[in-house]
Order: C-alpha cells, then structure tokens, then sequence
C-alpha cells in the first residue's frame, strides 16, 4: 500500500483537486475567459475576458493607455483612496462588533478591544492609520489631478463629485474621532464643532443639530456613530459610484502631459 | 460562390422550416438544390411590385430614404435632393447581383442592404414572394445564410405566431454617415499590465499600514471629562490649519467663510473658472503657482498648528517645549 508515501499523496491530492476542477460546479462559478477555469490560456481574447467577465476587474477598461501603467503617473493615489475606504471598511465592522455608542460604554468597550479581544488592538490601530492615510491620499489625489490638468473638459463634473468625495472622507474621519470617547476625542471635537458654530446668521442652529445639543453629549455620540457608521458610509459609495462611472465615460484616466 | 459551412446551413433551413411549417429535410434538400455550383437563377423583380411603388423600387419607405438622404447630404455638403437621387440610382437595380450579396456582411465596400429583410404584412404578396431578401423571416438568420435561399416564401399570412417578420428601418450605404476616425493609441492590456501595478500597490500600502499599525499604537487617553478642558485642546490634525487660522482671524472669516467660501466652492468652481484647456504645465503657470501657493500654505499652517503650538495655543519650540500633539501620544512619550 502507498499510503503515508509522500509522492503518492501529492499525486492523490492533485487528482482530486483537477476532478473538482472538471466537476460543474467549479465550472459553473466562472465566466468565460476566467484564469480560474480549466484550459486557460494567455490569449488576447482572454486578457480581454478576464476584466470583462469580471463583477470587480470591469470597472476597468479592457485596455488602458499604456501610460496610465507608469506607477510614476498617477502614483495609484484613486486607487489606494478606495482600496483604503474598504480596508477601513473590514475593519470598522469588526470594530463594530465589540462597541457600543453610548457614553458609559463607549470608553470602557474600546479599552477592552485594546486589551482583551484578539487582535483588537491591532485592528483599531489599522482603523484609525489607515483613516489618515485615507485622507492623505484623497488629498494628495486631488493635488495630482490639479497638476495634470485632469479636471478639463470632458472632466470638469467629476473634479465637482471629488471635492465632494473629499469633504465626506472629512466628515467620515471627523464623526470616527469621537467615537473613542476620551479625552482627546470629546476636545478635538468640541473645538471642531465649535468652529462649525461660528457660521454666520444660523451658526447656533448648525452646531446644535451636529452635537444633538447645546455640547458634546452621549446624543452626540449615537449622532456621530450613526453618522460614521451608515449614513456617510451610504453617501460616499454612491458619490464614488458616480466618480468612477465618470472615469471611465470622460475617456478614461487622463492623458500625458 | 463562396462554400457554405453545413451547420450554417442546417440552421438557416431549420429556422425556414419552422417559418414555413415544413419538414426541415425538404427544406435543405431545396437549398441544396439551389445552392448547387451555379449562381442561382434569380427571380427578377416582378414589374407589378415596381409600377406599384414607383417611389421605391428596393421596398424601402419614402420616408426613411429621405432621412438618410438628410444625414448623407449633412455630412458630405450636398443638397438633400442631390443624395436622394444618387440613392435611388444606386437602389434602382432591384435585386442585388449574387455575388455582392453573398459575401459576408463585414465585407464593407458591399451595401449592406441585405442585412435587412423585408416581409412585413403590410407589403403586398407578390411584393414580398419576388423580393430575394424576403426569403428568411426568421431574425436570426445572419447575412451568409440568407444569401443562397432565394427562394419565393409562402405569403405572409402563412407566417405562424410567434415568428416576428422583419422589417427595414433604414439602409445605411457602408461610409455614407458613419466618420471612422481610426486614432491609433498605444493601448495594453489591463489584465495583467494595470493590474499588476496596483495589486503590488495595494500589498505595499498593506504591509506598511500593518507595521505601522503594529509599531505605532493609536490614542486612547482618559475617559472623556467636561470638567476638564485640556490645555491646549486641538482639532483632528487635518483641521489645525484652520485652528491656526483661527488664532489670526475672526472666528466667521477663519472657521467658516476661508473653509467653505474659498476652500469648497472655489475648489469646485476650478474647472469652471480655469478655461484654459491646455495641460502643459508652461501653459498654466498661473493656475500652478496659485495651487502651489495653497498647498503650502496649508501644509505650513497644519504643521504650525500641529508641532509649534502649546499651552493656550501659544507658540512653542518642539525642540525646546515638546510636541502638543495627542494623536502620536502613546507612541512617543514627547515630554
């Protein structure tokens, strides 16, 4: 008998693995073209079916400009924004399983995901990195397409729809501040909304409607968490949704200087 | 004549015969018959059809020969009646001759005017029964299989339910509207050059959040306190540069008018306000030297807010006072 043999084993192991392969089920789970799928093989037609066949990869184009390639081009900064904005997604959901919005839970449920939830500390710590790294890049982004010009016409639009994209990482980075509710958290947003407060003729109407409140409370909290959570989350996606249509249909990411 | 694949025509009887209502083997031995080595005798335009539609022998109605005219006559610069004529002399030889009709579609210097087959009800029998291209009912014969059944249909009525008949909207001559501009670009494939670049992208900007994330441990100080205000209290770092606005300016100008004013309406205004449309940056010095000035400006302001400020927002040294930052606080124990 060959079993325990070492070499059989592997040749056991990949026989099955190409059976399932053949069976219809794995068939069934790929579209045409996928690299996934048996007897793939490089050709024109399936580079071009690997994106097209693709729900995540046809956001892009078939084919692209073959500057747009150059890393030193765009440095990837949109690209990096939204692979951010999901990384802050993952982890803002595992966050949101240990939390609760209110003001005598808040500080004590974050202590604890920094000491006894396994990896906590390291998931709020990617959280809360890669939020100013989010803005960073959506800055920086921004400051890339002014200097390439890329907001001209067919672009004028989606240069708008950016800005909004900005200010919404803003407010989705300043609503998260709060939620750890210490020290730190319940100034930096006092003063930011106190800042908020200084609109003219409804500044008071303004700040009460953003703390839930003449200050920073626990309705604040839930305000802001809700706010964090859904509310912009739900806006920002469909902003994006919008940004990257527009990407594509002004004639792809911009051409060279 | 070009060889007919079999399963071509296999299928064209099979959807003949489910037109027709007929055995789909007598069908195919027809076109078989008919599609022998010669050119198929074609039945010629019965002269009843033509007298009775004078205005257009090729079936086509008045009306959509007119709109193509109008669009011909706009693209090429000539009068509208000028194209209609050529139109009808060039649709004047009814039937198509057989070898023109028989390439493929894509062979683009033919008309594709066989493309479009023409039985709808409304023509009359003899109309339709003369017609070569009326010979295929069936919409999903393509153009190399109509080609060689030229063979008269039964009348309309005869078509069962279920079996749309075709009907001609329009004959468009091959480059008559359509400008082909052909720009060639240097053009790769994103699966794998695009993607590559930004799944290495992606992995370094991970692995370096993961090492930071696990170097660096984010903020958490005392439980938040309404009676004690820390000094100083500061904005998320990207708001100290208006923070630091703040400590020069009116509250209304500093907080609210230079944020919202300047900063998103005039951002957003840029497009419509720069109507510049080169992108050379010799070109847009001004628009450059403008952005430059506000992207140090606001980089000095955040920085000063963020390191040179202290007790009461006063003005420190990092150096000499340390840092008031929090954000880095349980990283590095500055005092």
């Amino acid at each position: 008998m060959a079993i325990g043999n070492g070499f059989k084993l592997r040749e056991r192991v990949s026989e099955a693995a190409d059976s399932f392969r053949r069976s219809p089920l794995w068939e069934s789970m790929f579209r045409p073209g996928s690299p996934f799928k048996r007897g793939y093989s490089d050709s024109p037609r399936n580079r071009s079916y690997v994106i097209m066949n693709n729900v995540l990869y046809h956001l892009h184009p078939v084919k692209v400009k073959r500057h747009a390639v150059r890393l030193s081009y765009t440095l990837c900064l949109g690209g990096l924004s939204f692979f951010l904005f999901i990384l802050l997604t993952i982890t803002g959901i595992f966050l949101m399983f240990y939390y609760r919005p209110t003001a005598p839970a808040a500080y004590i449920d974050v202590e604890a995901l920094s000491t006894s939830v396994a990896f906590g500390s390291l998931v709020r710590n990617l959280h809360r990195w890669g939020a100013h790294l989010m803005v960073l890049t959506v800055f920086l982004h921004m400051s890339r397409v002014f200097y390439h010009g890329a907001y001209k016409p067919p672009r004028e639009f989606n240069w708008v729809v950016g800005v909004v994209l900005l200010l919404l990482t803003l407010l989705l980075s300043f609503t998260g501040y709060l939620l750890p509710w210490d020290q730190l958290a319940l100034w930096a947003v006092t003063v930011g909304t106190n800042m908020a407060g200084f609109t003219p003729l409804f500044g008071n109407q303004v700040k009460f409607a953003l703390l839930g409140g003449i200050e920073v409370t626990g309705n604040t909290l839930l305000r802001f968490y809700v706010l964090h959570v859904l509310f912009l989350p739900f806006v920002i996606v469909i902003f994006m949704a919008v940004h990257f249509w527009r990407v594509r249909k002004d004639g792809g990411i911009s051409g060279p200087l | 004549m070009a060889e007919i694949p079999e399963h071509l025509l296999k299928r064209s009887a099979e959807a003949q015969a489910r037109a027709l209502g007929v055995p789909v083997e007598q069908v195919l031995a027809e076109i078989r018959g008919e599609a022998a080595p010669e050119p198929p005798a074609r039945t010629p335009p019965s002269p009843a059809a033509s007298e009775a539609r004078p205005s257009a022998p090729s079936g086509i109605p008045e009306h959509l020969l007119r709109r193509t005219a109008e669009a011909k006559a706009e693209v090429v610069g000539s009068s509208v009646e000028q194209v209609l004529a050529e139109i009808r002399e060039d649709l004047a030889p009814s039937p198509p001759p057989a070898a023109a009709e028989s390439a493929p579609v894509a062979d683009a210097p033919s008309p594709p005017v066989a493309a479009a087959a023409v039985a709808s009800p409304q023509d009359s029998p003899s109309m339709a029964a003369s017609s070569p291209a009326a010979s295929s009912p069936d919409p999903s014969d393509n153009g190399a299989a109509t080609a060689v059944t030229p063979r008269p249909v039964a009348p309309p009525e005869d078509i069962p339910e279920g079996v749309r008949p075709q009907r001609l909207l329009t004959v468009v001559k091959a480059k008559a509207i359509q400008q082909v501009k052909a720009t060639p670009t240097d053009k790769v494939n994103t699966w794998p050059h695009l993607m590559i670049a930004e799944f290495t992208a992606l992995m370094v900007v991970t692995a370096v959040l993961i090492v930071l994330s696990v170097i660096l441990q984010a903020p958490l100080l005392e439980l938040a306190n309404f009676n004690q205000t820390p000094n100083p209290s500061k904005a998320p770092w990207y708001f100290l540069g208006l923070q630091e606005l703040l400590s020069y300016y009116d509250p209304q100008v500093a907080g609210v008018i230079i944020p919202s004013i300047t900063g998103l309406v005039g951002f957003m205004a840029i497009p419509y306000v720069d109507r510049n449309p080169s992108t050379k940056p010799s070109d847009r010095k001004f628009a450059i030297m403008l952005f430059t000035l506000f992207l140090t400006g606001s980089a000095t302001l955040t920085l000063l807010g963020t390191l040179f400020r202290g007790p009461g927002f006063n003005f420190t040294y990092p150096w000499a006072d340390g840092i008031w930052f929090d954000d880095l606080k349980d990283w590095v124990h500055f005092e």
